[in-house]
């Protein structure tokens, strides 16, 4: 199987959230990057598919130069090659000139299969793969929780549906798959697989010379906070002051026990 | 302005969520000369969906599908809102919702605003609210266009659907026939486990808690307060705890008297599963982490220094 698994870096949980100076968006300047979680699960995946069937694991990544970590770091756990498109700013771009740019780049390359994570932790768009699969004419799956490789040209997944439930489907080859976080547990990378990087081939291009389109059809006017649904009161002191605080609470105002 | 409101099918009755989409579109049509079309694939839908202020009620004469087919969704969604000539497209953010809208939005090549939590129209410009970075922020988003827009749950109020008899509408529309996603038959993996919802005290755990082998400091404080363990989905998906201690909208959703977070950051499909709890004291490092706009009680602090002191005051 020809796998391509698109990722993406952003800005770990962790990392200070500021709104800039004209309240268009994030202030960037001290954003800690690391590979989208969701995607190293997608990455797992495809590692696994290759492991039972053979073939190639190709990572694909839309983004700035630092982006070269996503690519370092998956190329470390066994990824075959990477593709990278650069462009110096994502926040502007909507998921459907992402999806076409990635689409004029991977549409000769006959992959079998396209995986990605569910979603990114940054903008949280949730489609970037689903709109691939329309440009290449792919079948496609979201909340992919389980994945069975049958013959030649299907392939059997497991949804994940709301509140517990789950559905199967059989999908014809080639597909799209955005894969739910938990379906696998993603390895580390090994020395080896570290010291393997550097000769592992990485494609770079420009966004720009894809036709990379700065029209979303719609315009980020502002970004704030969100306002409190809830009056919440804030314990606040030392250590030992919020201990004393939460014990009444439970004790005398929840009355636990 | 016409808007297509498409009407999701859950065993055989309309999604809740999709009749928040539906007022929604009432909202903004109050004020301004809009027209509201919800569009449903499922025919035994209609007459519950006429009882409802809209324009009309649109049904695909050849179609009736009780459950989801996204090759057919696509092919009839596309067509009806090229025949409608329609603007905007509405529905509720739920997974279904995932699996195609993204691919309406290429096919038809407009924008999907998803998981969005408001929409206004003024001066005849659509302004819509949506979340960014786990809901710490949130974004102000004119649309410039057509558009495709999604609802998270609990956006709108099904309070305040406007009821009207409404009239009703069978399109001839030619669908094509498709075979390369077969789905299956939904399923539920066998039970077992903790059912949380018993519970009147819950003590759940996030990553916040740093590593599993922290887990009996969580597990010390809610012996001594007679506590179920409860967790957020990474905790799950890292294999500390069984997925049967999963709170969230792929878990379990829980009203305990008391839900006592540690180090949970509360993304939205966290909190749908816990929102509706009595009391909520809350524990994180990070002050802006969204479980604290929920919480009653907020600690901004390290959980692993506050839970032995905790436990051992208690």
């Amino acid at each position: 199987m020809k796998i391509c698994v698109l990722m993406k870096q952003v800005a770990s949980e962790d990392s200070p959230l500021k709104i800039n100076s004209n309240g268009s968006g994030i202030d960037e300047t001290n954003l800690n990057l690391i590979t989208n979680e969701p995607d190293t699960y997608a990455l797992e995946e495809a590692l696994l598919i290759k492991e039972k069937t053979s073939g190639e694991v190709t990572i694909c990544t839309l983004g700035p130069d630092s982006s070269q970590q996503v690519i370092k770091d998956g190329l470390a756990k066994g990824a075959d090659k990477a593709i990278h498109i650069t462009i110096e700013n994502l926040k502007n771009v909507s998921p459907l000139s992402m999806g076409k740019v990635i689409y004029n780049k991977i549409k000769d390359e006959n992959f079998d299969l396209v995986l990605s994570g569910l979603q990114s932790n940054d903008y949280g768009h949730a489609q970037l793969g689903i709109i691939i699969s329309e440009y290449l004419n792919y079948s496609h799956a979201s909340l992919v929780i389980g994945t069975e490789v049958n013959e030649e040209n299907s392939l059997k997944i497991k949804r994940e549906l709301e509140n517990g439930w789950f559905q199967s489907a059989e999908l014809t080859l080639p597909a799209c798959l955005s894969i739910q976080s938990g379906i696998n547990q993603p390895r580390y990378a090994t020395l080896k697989g570290i010291m393997s990087v550097k000769n592992k081939p990485v494609d770079k291009c420009e966004a720009k010379e894809l036709g990379i389109s700065e029209d979303s059809g719609y315009k980020v006017e502002e970004v704030f906070l969100p306002k409190k649904a809830k009056e919440t009161q804030i314990l606040d002191g030392s250590t030992d002051e919020i201990v004393n605080q939460l014990t009444d609470i439970l004790k005398n105002k929840i009355k636990v026990g | 302005m016409k808007i297509l409101v498409l009407i999701e099918s859950i065993n055989n009755k309309i999604h809740p969520v999709s009749i928040e989409a539906l007022v929604a579109a009432q909202n903004i049509a109050s004020e301004n000369s809009v027209e509201i079309y919800p569009l449903c694939l499922n025919k035994n839908l209609i007459d519950d969906l006429s009882k409802f202020k809209c324009t009309k009620v649109l049904n695909v004469e050849s179609l009736d599908l009780k459950n989801y087919e996204p090759m057919t969704y696509l092919d009839a969604a596309e067509k009806v809102f090229k025949a409608m000539d329609a603007d905007l497209i509405m529905l509720g953010h739920t997974y279904e919702t995932r699996d195609w809208a993204p691919r309406l939005s290429a096919r038809l090549d407009i924008p999907f605003l998803s998981d969005c939590i408001n929409i206004n129209l003024s001066d005849s410009k659509l302004i819509i609210n949506r979340p960014i970075y786990q809901a710490k922020l949130i974004q102000k988003i004119a649309l410039s266009d057509k558009g495709l827009v999604s609802f998270q749950a609990g956006s709108f109020s099904s309070e305040n659907l406007i009821h009207e008899n409404s009239p009703s509408e069978s399109l001839s529309i030619e669908l094509n026939s498709y075979d390369s996603i077969k789905q299956g038959e939904r399923f539920q993996e066998s039970a077992g486990g903790v059912d949380l919802t018993a519970s009147d005290f819950i003590v759940s755990i996030g990553r916040g808690l740093g590593k599993e082998e922290n887990i009996p400091l969580a597990q010390n404080l809610a012996d001594k307060i007679n506590a179920q363990i409860g967790a957020s989905r990474p905790v799950v998906d890292a294999g500390w705890l069984d997925h049967s201690r999963q709170i969230g909208s792929s878990g379990q959703v829980v009203s305990p008297k008391l839900y006592f977070s540690l180090g949970i950051s509360g993304a939205i499909q966290h909190l749908v599963g816990m929102k509706g709890s009595k009391q909520i004291i809350a524990i994180n490092k990070d002050p802006n982490a969204p479980i604290f706009e929920i919480a009653d009680y907020a600690v901004i602090g390290d959980v692993l220094e506050i839970l032995p002191k905790l436990t051992e005051n208690l």
